[in-house]
C-alpha cells in the first residue's frame, strides 16, 4: 500500500500533469480547426454545389471509415511526403483535426436538414437572401440541436489524443508509461491516475453539454 | 443513378490514392544536411528515451540523458563548434527510419544496428559500440541461453528492431510478440505475456537494472554493431560526423563517455 | 504496393482476419451487456438504474487505449493471463458496451408507451412484452446505429496493434517497419480497412432511409 501511496510523489505528478496540459492544448486546437473545417465542410455538403460536394462527399467518407490510427501515421509520416512537414505537436493536431472535422461535417450537415423546411421559405419570404437566411434562422437553429452530438465528438477527441502515443506525443498516457516503465511499482498507481484524469475531463464535458443544452433549449 | 456516381467516385479515389504512393516514396531531406546545419548551427537527432544508459528519459528534469546523447552532443560541437545547438528528439525502432527520410532528424543515434537490409536505405557512420543479442529473463525461468528457447516460446521485441528477425532466423516458427518499443516490451515481460525479451544486451543490462528479478543471459548469440545512420545524398554530412566521430575517440572524450555511463556494463566493442 | 501485396500476402490475411473476428466477437457480447444494462436502466428500480448508470458512465468517458491496456500489462499480474487479442476484444467490449447501452434504451424508450401498456392488457408479463412486442420494434429503429457502432467497432478494434493483437494494424506496422516503405503499406492497409467499413456504412445508410419510411 506505500507503495502505491508513494507512487504519487510531486515528481511523477508533475510530469503527468504536464503530459495533460499536452492532451488539453491538442485538444482544445483540434476542437477550433475542426470545428471551423467541419463547419464549412458540412454546409458544402448541404448546400449541394455540383461535383464539390460529391467529390468532398467521398473524401468524408473515407476519413470517416479510417481508424483514426491510420490517420495519425499517415499525418505524420506521410504528410512530408507530399511537402508539409510537420513536428509531433502539430501533427497530432492535424490528424486528429482531419479525422474529426469530418465526424462533424457529417453532424453539421444533418443538423442543417433537421431544421423545418419551412423556416428557410419563411425566411426568404421577408427578403433575406439565401446566404442570410442561412446565417441568422437557420444555422443558429441547427446549431443549437447539434450540441450534443458534437459536444460528444470532442469528448471523443479528448480520449482519441491518448492514441497519438504512438507517435510520441507527449501526452498524458504517453506520460503514465514513461514512469511505469522505469518502476514496475508504479503500473497500477499511474493506470489510476490517468483514468481518474480523463474521467474527470469527460465526464465534466458531459455534464457540462446536458447543461449547455438545456439552458439553450 | 447517383449512387452509380458515388461508386464512380470511390473507385477514382482509389486508383489516386495509389498513384499517390507511387510518387510518395521520394524522400524530402534532399537539400544538404550539412549547409543548412551550418547556417543554423544546430543538428537534430533522432534517440531513444525509453532505454536506460543510452537514452533514457529523466522524469525529474525531463531531459533525455544517456551515452547517445552525449556522444551526439560531442559530435555536434566538433562539427559546428562548442556553441552549437544540439536537439533531440524521441524515436522507437519503427519510427527512426522514417523520420529520417522524412527530414525531421538529420541523423539517427539510437541503438540503431548496422544491416545490410538498412545499407539500402540509409548510410551508416563507422561503428561507435559493439552489442550482441542476448535475452532478458525473470531469474528463476531457468532459462539460460537460447538453447533453452524452441519454436513453442513466446519472446517479445519490438517493432523495427532486427532482433526480431535475427531470432525468427535462429528459431524458425517462434512466436515474437512486437510492442512499440523495449520499455512496453519489458512491462509485457512482467506481465508474463513471453519468456524473455530480445534485443541487444546493451539495451537489455539497462533494463535490468531497473528491476532486479530479471537478469541477461550471458550469452550473446549475434553481433551487433551500433552505427549513426544518416540519409542517402549526404556524403559531405556523413563524411564529418566519421570524422568527429574519430576526433573523439581519439582524445579520450569517447572513452571518458564510455566509463560514464556504460563502465558496469560488459561488452565489446573496439 | 502491389509487390507488398503479394510478399506479405499472408500476413495481411491473418491480420484480416483477426480484425474481423475481434470486431464480430466483441459486437456480439457487447450487444448482449449492451442490451442488459439498456433494461436496468428503465426497469425503475434505483439500484439497477444507478449501476447501470455507473458502468455506462465510467467506460464511456476513459479511452479504450487504456482499457486494453489494463488486460494486457495489469490484469495478467493479479489474475490470468491474457493474450494481446484477448485483452484488446475484451477492452473493445466492455467499451462498446456502454455505447451500445446507451443506444438499445434510446431505441426501446422510442417505441410508443402505448405498446407495453396494450401488450401488458393482454395479460403478457413485463419480460414477455418487452420480448414479443417492445423489443422487435426498438430493434427496427437501433439497427442503423447499431451498423454505424459495428463500423466503430471495427475501427477501433485497431487498438489491438498496440497491444500485439495482430490485427490489421499491427500487421500494417511490422510490414512498415521491414519494407522501410511506410507510405504504400499505410495506403494498402487503408484500402483493406475501407473494403470493411465501407460498404458496410453505404448499406446502414441505405438501411435508415428504407425503414424510416415506414
Amino acid at each position: 500500500m506505500e507503495h502505491f501511496l508513494e507512487a504519487f510523489s510531486w515528481i511523477n505528478m508533475r510530469f503527468l500533469l504536464e503530459g495533460l496540459l499536452i492532451t488539453i492544448q491538442v485538444s482544445l486546437l483540434s476542437i477550433a480547426f475542426s470545428f471551423i473545417i467541419g463547419g464549412i465542410l458540412g454546409i458544402i455538403r448541404y448546400v449541394k454545389i455540383p461535383v464539390l460536394s460529391s467529390i468532398i462527399g467521398v473524401i468524408i467518407d473515407i476519413i470517416r471509415n479510417l481508424p483514426l490510427l491510420l490517420i495519425i501515421f499517415f499525418t505524420y509520416f506521410g504528410l512530408p511526403n507530399m511537402g508539409v512537414r510537420l513536428n509531433i505537436f502539430w501533427s497530432a493536431v492535424a490528424a486528429m483535426a482531419v479525422f474529426q472535422s469530418a465526424m462533424l461535417a457529417e453532424i453539421i450537415r444533418g443538423g442543417i436538414v433537421a431544421v423545418p423546411k419551412g423556416q428557410m421559405e419563411a425566411a426568404r419570404s421577408t427578403g433575406l437572401t439565401y446566404t442570410q437566411a442561412m446565417r441568422i434562422i437557420i444555422l443558429p437553429q441547427a446549431l443549437k440541436k447539434m450540441i450534443p452530438p458534437i459536444v460528444g465528438q470532442f469528448i471523443s477527441l479528448v480520449k482519441d489524443t491518448s492514441l497519438a502515443t504512438v507517435i510520441v506525443l507527449p501526452e498524458l498516457t504517453y506520460s503514465a508509461r514513461i514512469i511505469y516503465s522505469q518502476d514496475s511499482n508504479l503500473v497500477l498507481p499511474m493506470f489510476f491516475m490517468i483514468t481518474l484524469l480523463y474521467f474527470l475531463i469527460c465526464y465534466c464535458l458531459a455534464k457540462l453539454s446536458v447543461r449547455l443544452d438545456r439552458s439553450l433549449s | 443513378m447517383k449512387k452509380l456516381g458515388t461508386m464512380t467516385i470511390s473507385i477514382l479515389s482509389g486508383l489516386t490514392l495509389s498513384l499517390l504512393s507511387a510518387c510518395g516514396t521520394q524522400d524530402l531531406a534532399s537539400y544538404d544536411i550539412l549547409e543548412r546545419s551550418q547556417e543554423t548551427a544546430s543538428l537534430t537527432w533522432g534517440v531513444k528515451a525509453d532505454t536506460p544508459l543510452f537514452g533514457s528519459m529523466n522524469i525529474e528534469t525531463r531531459q533525455i540523458e544517456g551515452f547517445e546523447i552525449d556522444l551526439a552532443a560531442a559530435i555536434t560541437r566538433e562539427i559546428l563548434g562548442d556553441d552549437a545547438k544540439v536537439e533531440f528528439i524521441e524515436v522507437s525502432s519503427k519510427t527512426r527510419i522514417p523520420l529520417l527520410k522524412n527530414g525531421n532528424i538529420d541523423a539517427i543515434i539510437a541503438t540503431m544496428t548496422i544491416t545490410e537490409a538498412r545499407r539500402e536505405v540509409v548510410d551508416f557512420s563507422e561503428v561507435y559500440f559493439e552489442a550482441g543479442q542476448s535475452l532478458l529473463v525473470h531469474k528463476d525461468s531457468g532459462i539460460a541461453s537460447i538453447e533453452d528457447l524452441d519454436k513453442s516460446s513466446v519472446v517479445i521485441g519490438a517493432k523495427g528492431s532486427n532482433s526480431v528477425a535475427n531470432i525468427r532466423e535462429l528459431i524458425p516458427g517462434i512466436t515474437v510478440l512486437e510492442l512499440e518499443n523495449f520499455s512496453e516490451a519489458f512491462v509485457a515481460l512482467r506481465a508474463r505475456q513471453g519468456v524473455a525479451v530480445t534485443t541487444d544486451n546493451s539495451v537489455l543490462y539497462g533494463l535490468s537494472a531497473q528491476d532486479p528479478d530479471y537478469i541477461v543471459t550471458d550469452e550473446t548469440f549475434t553481433v551487433e554493431p551500433y552505427g549513426i545512420a544518416v540519409n542517402k545524398n549526404q556524403e559531405r554530412f556523413l563524411n564529418e560526423v566519421n570524422k568527429a566521430l574519430q576526433t573523439i575517440k581519439e582524445n579520450g572524450t569517447y572513452d571518458s563517455l564510455h566509463e560514464k555511463w556504460l563502465g558496469s556494463v560488459i561488452n565489446r566493442n573496439d | 504496393m502491389f509487390q507488398i501485396l503479394n510478399d506479405y500476402s499472408s500476413e495481411l490475411l491473418e491480420g484480416f482476419q483477426i480484425t474481423l473476428i475481434s470486431s464480430v466477437i466483441a459486437l456480439i457480447f457487447s450487444l448482449i451487456i449492451g442490451v442488459l444494462l439498456a433494461i436496468l436502466q428503465i426497469s425503475g428500480k434505483k439500484l439497477f438504474i444507478t449501476l447501470a448508470n455507473i458502468y455506462v458512465e465510467f467506460f464511456r468517458n476513459i479511452p479504450l487505449l487504456i482499457i486494453a491496456m489494463f488486460f494486457y500489462v495489469v490484469v495478467p499480474v493479479f489474475w490470468v493471463p491474457l493474450s494481446g487479442f484477448a485483452a484488446g476484444t475484451i477492452g473493445l467490449t466492455l467499451y462498446t458496451a456502454a455505447f451500445i447501452a446507451d443506444t438499445v434504451r434510446a431505441g426501446i424508450l422510442a417505441v410508443p408507451k402505448g405498446q407495453m401498456e396494450a401488450a401488458r392488457s393482454t395479460g403478457l408479463t413485463f419480460i414477455e412484452a418487452m420480448r414479443y412486442v417492445v423489443l422487435p420494434q426498438a430493434f427496427k429503429i437501433v439497427i442503423p446505429p447499431l451498423g454505424n457502432q459495428f463500423i466503430s467497432l471495427i475501427k477501433n478494434s485497431s487498438v489491438l496493434a498496440l497491444v500485439a493483437g495482430f490485427d490489421l494494424m499491427y500487421q500494417g506496422d511490422i510490414i512498415a517497419s521491414e519494407t522501410f516503405n511506410v507510405f504504400d503499406t499505410y495506403i494498402l492497409i487503408a484500402l483493406i480497412y475501407l473494403l470493411l467499413t465501407m460498404p458496410l456504412s453505404y448499406l446502414m445508410r441505405y438501411l435508415e432511409k428504407h425503414w424510416s419510411i415506414n
